[in-house]
């Protein structure tokens, strides 16, 4: 999600490492192309500019460790103020210490409430609770339907205003049903309103009056750009909201407004929503997401994401061999098919450290594309797959007519391998002492 | 409807324009910080880093040219070359054979379902008989969304239950725009990523479809974008278009505080013209396209406070 500002700042980065002493010039030059590719990411402008002058600071004032060049220190430092500006620990929902407890999830249009009111009551369901749904847009036409099916679907609660109720009167009334019912948590999915509406927010103000909310997450669409400020700031002065929701992250979208917002309201970014399956809600992690966007991958949430679809030996042994490179063609095709296991490819290649690099060296991955090479890899000989380089001309012949492909494709999946085993060497010797978690 | 348009652009330019005057005013410290403001400015509308170093540059050059230093007269040339960038020769849609078939698309949320309901009344009103198909087959509850519009506009609709085939449904409403004689046919599809490779080789056959029952068509794709989108939409261009061949814009949701600076961009790096702006949530509240007017509206003299000043 964060691939272009990820690659903008390796170049960045790459730079500045190739100084051995770093000066305030070469610096500055560094720290604009910083603050360029946080514009690029949707960052508010202001706060890019906070943020820049912040790392100078901090940066300038600092000793050079003794380990480190200068260049890795500033990336240290753009890394430590990263996570800072995210948030510095995952905040999920507060406990509730009286049930039933009410959540009202409010936000623009066509940011995506719908879909995360039905992910959340998964969420909690999942952990045990008992939640039920109240549909409280009458505004959208079908937007309660829509909400219906959804839970249906999975078998949640939902409550549905009677004809010619308002939200006003269902609210209450849905809190008392929970009570009633034994639901412990209560998800208002309220109807998209612009937050210049101040008809449509004093509603809001009046439903939050009505229902005393335990909580009150604002859903924000992931590509927001610079009005992700004027949002934000305008839902905190009408509900002073507890924490946000960023949605639509599983496209290329940057998230910048994910800075932006912390930067301007304070509140914790709670969970991100990816996906439309009704199960692709993740608790937000500061420091993995800004290691992500510094392309030093999210190995954590692979590891996770794995270990509910791969066999921990097999993920170990996988682990190992990436991490001491003697990575061949037959652990390339097994990983191809563990990989496909876990889910769609884009979510989690991106987790993987350096693989921005990969992917920028020519990588892509889609799901089909993954079958031509696993039919590629599927017509070569055991002993061609344990030592590729003996596959000649001839050889590549045969392959090719036994996948069904081209000799094209078969070189193409050949130096793509390569490819790969040679970024693994080189991280491999890229563990330096001191910052030996960066893989650059 | 101009007084439409202006109203759903004044918050635009409001906050496009907060300070504007102040900043071309000359009371800077020096031309560099006049200039650095004015980058900064078209920064906070969205319009991205690239185009809006481009325009700063041209208001540098011509400030070393020794062009008028401040006022109304840099005002007046940030305006044409806004101007310069919107109206860029657009690429015509192809005449194609009858009915003319648009084409909605983009990702999730954009406001595509709205945008075909208000264009179908847009159409109605204009006196030709509007076909509505539903290709949105996935999203629950899409289907009776677009039939209450549907009914609004006083337009027909054709539809299959959830989860058919998406390019059936189009071709159902070819057929059905064919032999009801038609003359405008809206094809409505299911919000999707553009990084979701699967989900695009769907819009490519729903394409293939309608071109083989119409001739030509569909003569209009038209890509709907937020207007609070950042510069992700500059990429959804680029993909959609690359994988559509985008005719033209829809830029909804201007009645926020939203800048939509970022078709600035699109116009400028893809060529890709707006053609509608969504300005509210009922039926009538979609405008054509009028660069001189939206130039115009962005640029005059309004302030709103920012959050962050």
């Amino acid at each position: 999600m964060f691939d272009e500002l990820t690659s903008r700042l390796e170049t960045v980065f790459k730079k500045l490492r190739g100084y051995g002493k770093l000066t305030e010039q070469n610096m500055r030059d560094s720290l604009r192309e910083v603050r360029r590719a946080l514009l690029e990411a949707d960052v508010n402008y202001k706060v890019a500019k906070d943020f820049v002058s912040r790392v100078e600071e901090e940066a300038l004032g600092r000793e050079v460790l003794k380990s480190l060049t200068p260049g890795q220190q500033v990336i240290g430092v753009v890394h430590e103020e990263l996570i800072r500006l995210l948030g510095e620990k995952a905040t999920g929902l507060k406990p509730s210490s009286k049930p039933p407890a009410v959540i009202l999830i409010v936000g623009l249009q066509g940011s995506g409430k719908t879909t995360f009111t039905t992910k959340l009551a998964v969420h909690l369901r999942r952990k045990g609770a008992k939640p039920m749904v109240v549909a409280a847009d009458l505004k959208r036409p079908a937007a309660i339907e829509q909400l219906k099916i959804l839970a249906d679907s999975v078998n949640v609660r939902a409550l549905v205003p009677e004809k010619g109720e308002s939200v006003l009167e269902a609210g209450p009334r849905a809190v008392a049903e929970a009570s009633e019912t034994g639901h412990d948590w209560v998800l208002f999915d309220t109807a998209g309103r612009m937050h210049v509406d101040e008809e449509m927010m004093s509603e809001l103000s009046q439903l939050k009056e009505l229902v005393s909310p335990h909580e009150i997450l604002l859903v924000l669409d992931g590509m927001t750009g610079q009005d992700a400020v004027n949002v934000a700031s305008a839902f905190e002065k009408t509900l002073d909201f507890d924490g946000a929701v960023l949605t639509k992250l599983d496209g290329d979208a940057r998230g910048g407004a994910a800075l932006s917002l912390r930067a301007v309201t304070g509140k914790p970014i709670k969970f991100v929503s990816v996906g439309e399956k009704l199960d692709a809600l993740e608790v937000f992690h500061p420091d993995r997401m800004a290691s992500r966007i510094l392309g030093m991958g999210d190995i954590v949430s692979l590891v996770e994401k794995a270990g509910q679809a791969v066999d921990a030996e097999r993920a170990l042994e996988m682990e190992r061999k990436l991490s001491e490179a003697d990575f061949t063609l037959e652990d390339f095709l097994e990983q191809l098919k563990e990989v496909k296991k876990m889910g769609p490819i884009q979510d989690l290649v991106e987790m993987i450290p350096g693989f921005g690099k990969m992917k920028r060296a020519g990588l892509s991955l889609d799901e089909n594309a993954l079958v031509r090479v696993e039919a590629v890899i599927n017509s070569m000989t055991p002993r061609e797959r344990l030592n590729p380089t003996i596959i000649d001309g001839s050889r590549r012949k045969r392959i090719a007519k036994g996948s069904g492909s081209s000799v094209q494709e078969v070189n193409k999946v050949l130096k793509q391998f390569f490819h790969i085993q040679k970024l693994l060497r080189q991280m491999k010797r890229g563990r330096r002492k001191g910052l030996s978690f960066l893989p650059f | 409807m101009l007084s439409r348009l202006r109203a759903g652009l004044r918050r635009t330019r409001d906050s496009l324009l907060s300070g504007i005057g102040r900043i071309l005013s000359g009371r800077a410290d020096s031309e560099e910080v006049m200039i650095d403001q004015m980058e900064e400015f078209l920064l906070s509308a969205d319009v991205g880093v690239s185009t809006s170093e481009k325009l700063a540059q041209k208001l540098r050059t011509h400030l070393r040219e020794g062009g008028a230093g401040a006022g109304p007269d840099l005002l007046a040339l940030m305006k044409k070359e806004i101007l310069d960038v919107m109206k860029r020769p657009l690429a015509e849609s192809a005449p194609g054979g009858r009915p003319h078939v648009t084409l909605v698309v983009g990702v999730n949320g954009s406001g595509k379902t709205t945008t075909v309901g208000k264009l179908a009344k847009y159409y109605a009103d204009r006196g030709e008989k509007v076909l509505i198909a539903c290709s949105d087959t996935f999203r629950a509850a899409a289907g009776e969304q677009l039939e209450v519009w549907a009914k609004r506009a006083g337009v027909d609709i054709v539809r299959q239950k959830s989860g058919a085939d998406a390019a059936s449904v189009a071709y159902d409403g070819a057929e059905a725009g064919l032999a009801r004689a038609a003359s405008v046919v809206l094809v409505d599809t299911a919000g999707r990523l553009h990084t979701k490779v699967n989900l695009m080789e769907e819009l490519k056959k729903i394409r293939k479809v309608l071109a083989r029952k119409i001739e030509g068509s569909p003569q209009e794709v038209l890509l709907v974008l937020d207007a609070s989108t950042g510069q992700n939409a500059l990429i959804q261009a680029r993909e959609f278009g690359s994988c559509m061949g985008v005719t033209g814009i829809a830029l909804t949701k201007l009645d926020g505080t939203a800048k939509g600076g970022v078709v600035v961009a699109i116009a400028s790096e893809l060529d890709i013209p707006v053609k509608f702006l969504g300005v509210g949530e009922s039926l009538e509240d979609l405008v054509e396209f009028d660069p001189i007017e939206f130039a115009d509206a962005l640029l005059s003299e309004e302030n709103s406070p920012s959050p962050l000043s």
